[in-house]
């Protein structure tokens, strides 16, 4: 058996054990691999994401048996010093030596600091590893505490903006400084670069541009930039960006071939000048070119798999660099020879939009019969389109200004005509490098038999993400060329979808989950069907979450939100936002009574935290005794009708917007429906209760309201679009009763209106003719559906505490009174948190 | 406060048993104290053990309640399925799916949970340990 070590465990180092263990010859290799970071090979491309909630686990290549399961020996927080040729062997920091047959370096590339005087002062970062983050992060929480706010990155290329990007994510504000006079001067030409500077300053970030520094300021701490014009930037915090270096020093050291400006040199078989010693990624020198992206260094990897193994593939001489991303919210591509560095004569299209922030730009060759390169910002969803006709040499359509112009209003495929008039050796996802023949293959093969399954065994679109659309729109051709329905079924257990199921269970009329799945369905169910059925079931019989526990959704089964730590959270009813001080006295007794953390919500109620499951029934029989009731925070159902205080006390005002929302809230509470809903009611266009946030608005204007749907805050913010004008509160409550049911019979599940909208043939304007102009008939049928639903509401919890069956629920143990005892709370602001995990 | 349990120490209690080595069957509770084709958590010397009615096919299965993702106390909370035919639970925190025979993460990588055996006599249930 042959060894093979690897020194560096990045993206491109563990990608070579990957494609090591795909090869049919792994079993006669043994690997051993070594990472000088403390942690197992992370996805470095989403590194921003660290600031956004992800965890170094969310973000790792692999899980942490992989390497053993595959019985590679992985060595982390270990860094090879040195390379001894003539015996095959490497040694580690403490000196323990390691033989080996062949050795592959995947070092990756440390970021550049350019020899600024002061960089070594207190508060001057690099952007690389999970350790630099964390360190930046702490830095910046200290800032804040001291009420510093400014932060520069040093750089505006790719990477560079990433991190101007993670900055702002910390709560500071982020100044780009870049030394050329455009930002990504790799990519973007100078229009693109103002209309991409342009979006990223209208989310607050500044970019100074053409600026060279000459020293940074600051006695230990930073306190600013002097640029060598003379000016400066006052700033608290530097994150130097400014590009990066090949961590060539061990093999420098072992004799290796190295370029006059690092990297270790290699062939086309990637190997280096001595046969036995491999280099991939950005530490390898290809071509006289450091590739710093991805793709190519997936590529290596492969490359030296196969030559390792006695294959002879090898890296072709011209590598594309092509890229789609999503720079601060921006979409931004370049895709071939986009700053026409070849000098060819060729001619440019460029179309602008300043309005929408959009610019593309193509390349074409003089003759008009080739693609050559491109840009877009601000729009890419043609990327792939595009991207297809360049690396392909599709022909180009008789006008080539069609190829950014000829597709406004229509999606990708429409630009590229048919995804399956591709060639079978089309390249679909570049980061994998998956054709289309491996793609339509798999369905064919019977190996895959959905999107799911293709990208499992393709590994098409587990990269960047940014092919999946057309990998989507491949499967599906493929699957109706073979005569295979494209469906949407809820689970494994139904052949149906949402609306089908719906409108199967209101023919039928059946009242349990049982029934529905001995009749349609198979097997035991699932976490899936069972609360859409539920929440079917609810939304046309008005059943409330008591019915049927085991099926309804984990929250819903306990009528409170499970939390952190698996207590429970409390949110009473405060119709519009609406109380008395007398009742607010009783939120504040009960808070006190349970020891519970106490906050505002952002839909004007109060939210009661850290209730143990036994408490839950105590603590709402103290609020209904007071008047309270459910506030069905934990449903997919209606949660609050915000407003603003409107004409009543406003002297704006133009309507009773506070009169108008606890008329609405009450009319829709405990609706369940496919997702949650919220609603607006603003008495002016001020618009201080946020109502084009919202699955429905209200909006008082001169001569009545005016009502917006399908509007949402969350990930994904969207406004309400304008559904009827001037209307009284009469209208607007029909127009709601017809819009809501609508969604509820259509949607699928968990999809809010907002994308329920974007997924409605006809859009906005078919949803009006169905609600307004009644071209379905079916209003009438709709109204009546919500006034039986409306009069047959009843309080979940009221039902609960007086039910001692119901009530049996709410112990943690079945035979036992005790309560958990692993609940364990630190004390935080006079209140308590849960405990953090060790 | 400070006394609080590390990760390691609320897992290591808890170790899959099979039939063959049950050495203590416990009387955990009534047929009925359990909900239909849901679960309930029994108390058992320290342990928190989650215990499911697989009413439709007339089958229980008992495992720890602790779910491995974020160390709480609440597998026993969740909605149970199946899976391909293999019987789980989904957590009711993240919808982690676990397998009632093996433990295994359905959905992800997480580490295996522990499961116990489970008999049912004149109407009352008993899990099986190994101590």
């Amino acid at each position: 058996m042959k060894k093979v070590v690897v020194i560096g465990n990045g993206m491109v180092g563990y990608k070579f054990c990957e494609k090591f263990v795909a090869s049919e010859k792994f079993n006669d290799y043994k690997l051993i691999v070594f990472g000088e970071e403390p942690r197992r090979a992370y996805d470095r491309v989403h590194l921003s994401e660290f600031y956004d909630g992800k965890t170094a686990e969310d973000l790792s290549m692999s899980t942490a048996s992989w390497y053993e399961e595959n019985n590679i020996d992985l060595h982390i927080s270990e860094m090879i010093t040195e390379i001894n040729r003539e015996h095959k062997t490497v040694a580690n920091h403490r000196g323990d030596t390691y033989s080996y047959d062949y050795l592959v370096l995947a070092t990756g590339s440390s970021a550049f600091v350019p020899p600024i005087e002061g960089v070594d002062k207190e508060g001057v970062f690099v952007y690389r590893t999970i350790e630099d983050l964390e360190a930046t992060e702490a830095y910046a929480k200290k800032l804040k505490a001291q009420g510093k706010t400014e932060a520069a990155v040093l750089g505006g290329g790719l990477l560079g903006l990433e991190a101007a990007n993670a900055v702002k994510n910390l709560g500071l504000n982020a100044h780009v400084v870049e030394f050329a006079p455009r930002l990504m001067p790799r990519q973007l030409d100078k229009g693109a670069s103002d209309m991409l500077q342009a979006k990223i300053e209208s989310l607050g970030l500044q970019v100074h541009l053409s600026k060279q520094t000459k020293f940074i300021q600051g006695k230990k701490a930073i306190e600013g930039l002097q640029y060598i014009d003379d000016t400066e930037l006052k700033v608290d915090m530097l994150v130097v960006s400014a590009g990066i270096r090949p961590r060539d020093e061990v093999a420098k050291e072992a004799g290796l071939a190295v370029g006059t400006r690092g990297g270790i040199v290699v062939n086309q078989q990637m190997q280096t000048s001595d046969e036995s010693i491999y280099a991939i990624g950005e530490c390898a020198l290809l071509n006289s070119m450091i590739y710093g992206l991805v793709a190519p260094g997936y590529d290596m990897a492969e490359i030296a798999v196969d030559q390792i193994t006695g294959g002879t593939s090898e890296m072709p001489e011209y590598i594309d660099m092509s890229t789609q991303l999503k720079l601060i919210g921006t979409e931004v591509a370049s895709f071939g020879d986009a700053l026409n560095e070849a000098k060819k004569e060729i001619d440019e299209i460029t179309y602008e939009n300043k309005r929408k922030g959009v610019y593309k730009k193509i390349n074409v060759s003089k003759d008009g019969t080739k693609l050559l390169g491109g840009i877009l910002v601000g729009d890419s969803s043609d990327y792939n389109s595009l991207f297809q006709i360049y690396i392909n040499g599709l022909k180009l359509p008789e006008e080539p200004e069609d190829l950014i112009l000829g597709s406004r209003g229509a999606d990708g495929g429409a630009l590229l005509g048919d995804v399956m008039d591709l060639p079978d050796d089309a390249q679909i996802c570049s980061c994998e490098s998956v054709t289309k023949g491996q793609i339509c293959g798999a369905i064919e093969s019977g190996e895959a038999n959905d999107l799911g399954e293709v990208i499992s065994c393709t590994k098409a679109g587990t990269g960047c993400g940014g092919c999946k659309p057309m990998v989507k729109d491949l499967v599906n051709a493929t699957l109706t060329s073979l005569g295979k329905e494209v469906k949407d079924n809820i689970c494994e257990h139904f052949d149906y979808n949402r609306q089908e199921l719906y409108d199967i269970i209101k023919v039928k009329g059946y009242r349990t989950y049982d029934e529905v799945l001995n009749a349609y369905g198979k097997s035991d169910g699932c976490e899936v069907c069972k609360p859409v059925i539920a929440s079917i079931m609810a939304s046309l019989y008005a059943d409330t979450a008591n019915e049927e526990i085991a099926i309804q959704d984990s929250n819903d089964r306990f009528l409170a939100n499970i939390q952190r730590n698996g207590t429970y959270s409390v949110v009473p009813r405060i119709p519009g936002g609406e109380i008395t001080p007398e009742k607010l006295i009783v939120l504040g007794e009960v808070g006190k009574k349970y020891d519970l953390y106490t906050k505002i919500t952002g839909g004007q109620r109060v939210d009661f935290f850290g209730a143990r499951l036994d408490q839950l029934p105590l603590i709402w029989k103290d609020l209904i005794d007071h008047g309270f009731e459910s506030g069905h925070a934990y449903g997919k159902s209606l949660r609050t009708v915000k407003s603003c205080v409107g004409s009543t006390w406003c002297r704006y005002g133009m309507d009773e917007s506070v009169s108008f929302a606890i008329e609405l809230e009450e009319r829709y509470k405990g609706l369940r429906s496919p997702h949650k809903i919220k609603g607006g009611v603003s008495g002016c266009i001020r618009e201080c209760a946020e109502a084009r946030c919202k699955d429905f608005g209200v909006i008082a204007v001169e001569g009545g309201w005016n009502l917006y749907v399908c509007g949402n805050g969350g990930a994904n913010p969207r406004h309400a679009e304008l559904l009827a004008e001037q209307i009284d509160n009469e209208t607007v409550i029909k127009y709601i009763d017809r819009f809501l049911m609508y969604y509820i019979r259509t949607a699928a599940p968990l999809e809010r209106t907002a994308k329920w909208l974007d997924n409605l043939e006809g859009g906005i304007e078919y949803l009006k003719e169905v609600v307004v102009d009644d071209k379905l008939q079916l209003a009438e049928e709709l109204e009546n559906e919500m006034a039986k639903l409306v009069d047959s509401f009843q309080c979940e919890w009221t039902q609960a505490i007086q039910d001692e069956e119901i009530m049996k629920r709410f112990n943690h143990f079945v035979n036992s009174d005790d309560t958990d005892d692993n609940l364990v709370f630190v004390p935080l602001r006079d209140q308590k948190m849960p405990q953090h995990w060790k | 406060m400070q006394n609080s349990k590390s990760m390691e120490e609320i897992l290591e209690i808890y170790k899959t048993t099979s039939l063959e080595s049950v050495k203590v069957w416990f009387e955990a509770a009534k047929v009925e104290d359990f909900p239909k084709n849901g679960g309930a958590c029994v108390k058992y010397k320290g342990k928190q053990i989650a215990v499911f009615n697989f009413e439709r096919k007339n089958a229980w299965y008992a495992c720890q309640n602790v779910c491995p993702h974020k160390m709480e106390m609440v597998l026993s909370r969740g909605m149970i399925g199946d899976h391909s035919g293999i019987p789980k639970v989904a957590c009711p925190m993240h919808k982690k799916t676990f397998s009632l025979e093996s433990g295994e993460n359905l959905n992800g990588d997480l580490a295996a949970i522990a499961t116990y055996p489970v008999k049912v006599e004149d109407g009352t249930v008993f899990i099986g340990f190994e101590e």
